[in-house]
């Protein structure tokens, strides 16, 4: 989706740049030799792209669930076989719905679950069958507790690019965090999940992960200790996109990795393909008292999971999207957390990474995260 | 239609078949049966409370099932040790065992198949899974391609011997032209399996201890090794309770086929060996964790150390021409064979991998009594398949089996 191309500032730190389109034969990566030259180059680049995601999706773009599924062309017997298994399946629904004795809400509870069950990949749906399955969704909220949640599915902006810096030097273990992140996200209690993890290491021994502690418990900052935070780290090259089996997780426009939890299978090779342990699997069904629900939700991001699902840090969508900062930005004590859009040059995210030495972790394994560290 | 009524008549005679047999034989399937029970309740608990039931968590988050999946399509692969030299290099004293070799290899896959099944958090949407009808993620996703390699093998074992069966069924000899393309394809298709396998997990930069390029070489060698080394516990047992006669020589070919692959194997686990433990480095940790425990925490040491003894010795063994043509030594072999590599390449390969995590927290895994009854039910599941199709296909190979014979 995203052209070859980067637009944001890029630590270039021995990772060969991919192919890139815009150099030509002077060797010039940027300006061009011949001003019109290139200027087509990269007009007939976007040609490309869309006749090659026509040529590749063509009709599923605009096609989703049932559609996805049913609007195909078939010859008359397959048809015919998918209509008679469809029926048999159906029919159960049906006498759900059409019971006399059930209410009409439980009707309706049967036809959304139903419609939920067989929707299509939220990836490839349109604008609108977004909004319908996020109304389904608040809908059944409501049957189910009777309290009104407001669910967004609003796109990544154009020209928008999250990226995220974290201060060594700042960060004291605080873990609020890890609270904030808790409460925003809707996460699991009973199981203790947390995106965040922070890392005690011990002064004089730098960076050494191993001998490091991610589940203190104790009074913080200790003495001859240092804190670092990681999380997803939103990698421009994830691995775990490229290993998901039913593209149930994917790389948004604005560099969100997202997951789209009723799509996803449980499979769980995300979780292995991730080198900064930034996944987090629903082992039984999560539970969030109803009290503590976070009603203002996003369909990519904190709204409610089931069990056997992925999930992740998603920079809080459902925030940063509406233009605020991630929960656990907002909640640290210190402003060790810097969050922001990379695109924008007068972004703070965008002077800290040209005013401070920055570094990324595992940068070897060519995954180009989105999160640098510095110290001051 | 003609082919309809047979195929009806062979359905109905083979369930005539393996219905009735000696008293042993109804135990061996009450007692599977009883397991496979126990292996669905113990998945029901699974289904209803998630997989929060079994040892995994999200520091370990693939266990029992994923190794045992991971060994069985070893085994499944193996079939094709048999097929080549029976339908490709026309060396006829194959032929008896390899009917046993692809049952054994459909029993393996639908044992594969199960495994993975048994892993998925939702098994209900499976479905996205479906080429065509849900959105499959290929080629990007090493898990499609597997899908792909492991139904298409399955479909290959299947129809094979069935084609081979249903001719010798009717009284009729099968066409070399029919199935000797398919038998070719199979022989390729068996390395497919196991190499895109190990690339599943060879491909993870993630997980140092398996992006290693001896990764899948050594999965077909410990495969080829293990599966044939099944191979002649199966055909001693059929040997020894009915009357379908297997040669010796057939044996001790397989036998051949196992000690080469294990001496590979070994050659192969020596490199291993020595890249992680010559010069250790950061990316060693989880080859120590295995082989000696990092920081007190050493639950794989009894495994490991059982497996790679019972290794050696039974290639030592095996290498010897006097003791290998020792059924009662073989026999012993193959066994300690076969265990030795169920450790090490099933969660001596996959546990390891994930401790230390990506940042070296050591977080040990322990299956949990539901997941090891899910997998012995799975175990007799493939137990059980493999005695269905191994009895008809006796039947018929015998004779006993016939059309309109009665």
């Amino acid at each position: 989706m995203s052209s070859n191309n980067k637009k944001w500032f890029s630590l270039n730190l021995g990772t060969k740049p991919k192919a890139s389109n815009k150099s030509c034969s002077c060797g010039k990566t940027s300006g061009g030799c011949g001003g019109a030259h290139s200027e087509q180059q990269q007009l007939s680049d976007e040609e490309f792209a869309k006749a090659a995601i026509n040529a590749s999706i063509g009709e599923e773009r605009v096609k989703d669930g049932f559609d996805q599924v049913f609007d195909v062309k078939m010859d008359r017997r397959s048809a015919f076989k998918k209509l008679t298994a469809s029926l048999l399946i159906g029919a159960g629904a049906v006498s759900t719905s059409c019971s006399v004795i059930s209410g009409d809400e439980a009707k309706e509870k049967a036809q959304i679950d139903w419609e939920e069950q067989f929707k299509g990949n939220y990836k490839l749906m349109t604008d609108k069958e977004k909004e319908a399955t996020v109304n389904r969704l608040v809908r059944s909220y409501q049957l189910r507790t009777g309290k009104t949640i407001s669910m967004s599915s609003k796109n990544a902006e154009e020209d928008v690019l999250f990226g995220y810096a974290f201060n060594i030097s700042k960060c004291q273990g605080y873990m609020d965090c890890v609270n904030a992140c808790v409460e925003e996200n809707n996460q699991d209690r009973n199981s203790q999940m947390q995106y965040i993890r922070i890392h005690e290491m011990k002064d004089g021994n730098g960076f050494s992960f191993d001998e490091a502690d991610d589940n203190y418990y104790h009074e913080v900052p200790a003495e001859g200790h240092f804190y670092m935070g990681t999380q997803c780290f939103h990698c421009d090259n994830p691995p775990c996109v490229n290993v998901c089996p039913v593209q149930a997780t994917w790389r948004e426009d604005d560099g969100l990795v997202v997951v789209d939890y009723d799509w996803c299978v449980g499979c769980r090779y995300c979780m292995a393909a991730c080198p900064y342990d930034g996944r987090r699997f629903n082992w039984s069904k999560p539970e969030v008292p109803e009290a503590e629900v976070n009603h203002n939700q996003h369909y990519l991001g904190n709204r409610m999971r089931k069990k056997g699902v992925m999930e992740k840090c998603t920079f809080c969508v459902q925030r940063s999207r509406a233009g605020k900062n991630p929960a656990c930005v907002e909640a640290c004590p210190t402003g060790a957390r810097i969050f922001g859009n990379l695109l924008d040059p007068n972004s703070t995210i965008r002077w800290v990474l040209e005013n401070k030495k920055v570094f990324r972790l595992k940068e070897d394994l060519g995954t180009e995260p989105k999160f640098w560290y510095f110290m001051d | 239609m003609s082919r309809l009524r047979v195929f009806r008549s062979l359905v109905k005679d083979s369930l005539d078949a393996i219905t009735h047999g000696s008293k042993r034989y109804h135990l061996w399937m009450a007692a599977l049966t009883f397991i496979m029970l126990v292996g669905m309740y113990c998945y029901s608990i699974q289904l209803d409370e998630g997989l929060s039931v079994t040892g995994m968590t999200d520091r370990v988050s693939w266990g029992l099932y994923i190794s045992n999946f991971t060994f069985l399509v070893g085994v499944a692969a193996a079939a094709v040790m048999l097929v080549m030299p029976t339908y490709v290099l026309k060396d006829v004293d194959f032929k008896q065992a390899v009917l046993i070799g692809e049952g054994l290899a459909v029993a393996a896959l639908i044992m594969c198949l199960a495994f993975v099944v048994a892993d998925m958090g939702g098994p209900s949407v499976l479905w996205h899974m479906i080429p065509g009808i849900g959105v499959f993620n290929f080629p990007n996703s090493m898990l499609t391609w597997d899908v792909l390699v492991l139904n298409g093998y399955l479909f290959l074992n299947i129809t094979i011997p069935f084609y081979i069966l249903f001719r010798h069924y009717q009284g009729k000899e099968s066409k070399k032209s029919v199935y000797v393309p398919g038998a070719i394809l199979s022989v390729f298709w068996a390395v497919g399996i196991h190499l895109v396998t190990a690339f599943l997990y060879q491909g993870l930069q993630a997980r140092p201890f398996w992006n290693n390029a001896l990764l899948g070489p050594r999965f077909l060698a410990s495969a080829f090794a293990a599966g044939p080394a099944l191979i002649i516990l199966v055909l001693a047992i059929i040997r020894n309770f009915t009357e379908f006669k297997i040669q010796d020589k057939t044996i001790k070919k397989i036998a051949m086929v196992v000690t080469v692959a294990a001496q590979i194997n070994l050659i192969m686990l020596v490199s291993e060996l020595f890249k992680e433990f010559y010069a250790p480095t950061h990316h060693s940790e989880s080859a120590y964790y295995l082989f000696f425990g990092l920081h007190g925490k050493n639950a794989l040491l009894p495994w490991i150390w059982t497996a790679i003894p019972l290794n050696v010795l039974a290639t030592v063994l095996l290498t010897f021409h006097k003791l290998r043509n020792n059924f009662k030594v073989l026999y012993f072999c193959c066994f300690i064979l076969f265990i030795a590599i169920w450790i090490e390449k099933g969660f001596g390969l996959i546990v390891p991998g994930f401790i230390p995590g990506p940042y070296g927290k050591i977080a040990e895994y322990t299956p949990t009594g539901i997941e090891i009854g899910v997998t012995l039910g799975i175990w007799a599941l493939g137990a059980f398949v493999f005695t269905v199709l191994a009895k008809t296909a006796i039947g018929i190979e015998l004779g006993k089996l016939r059309y309109k014979k009665q």
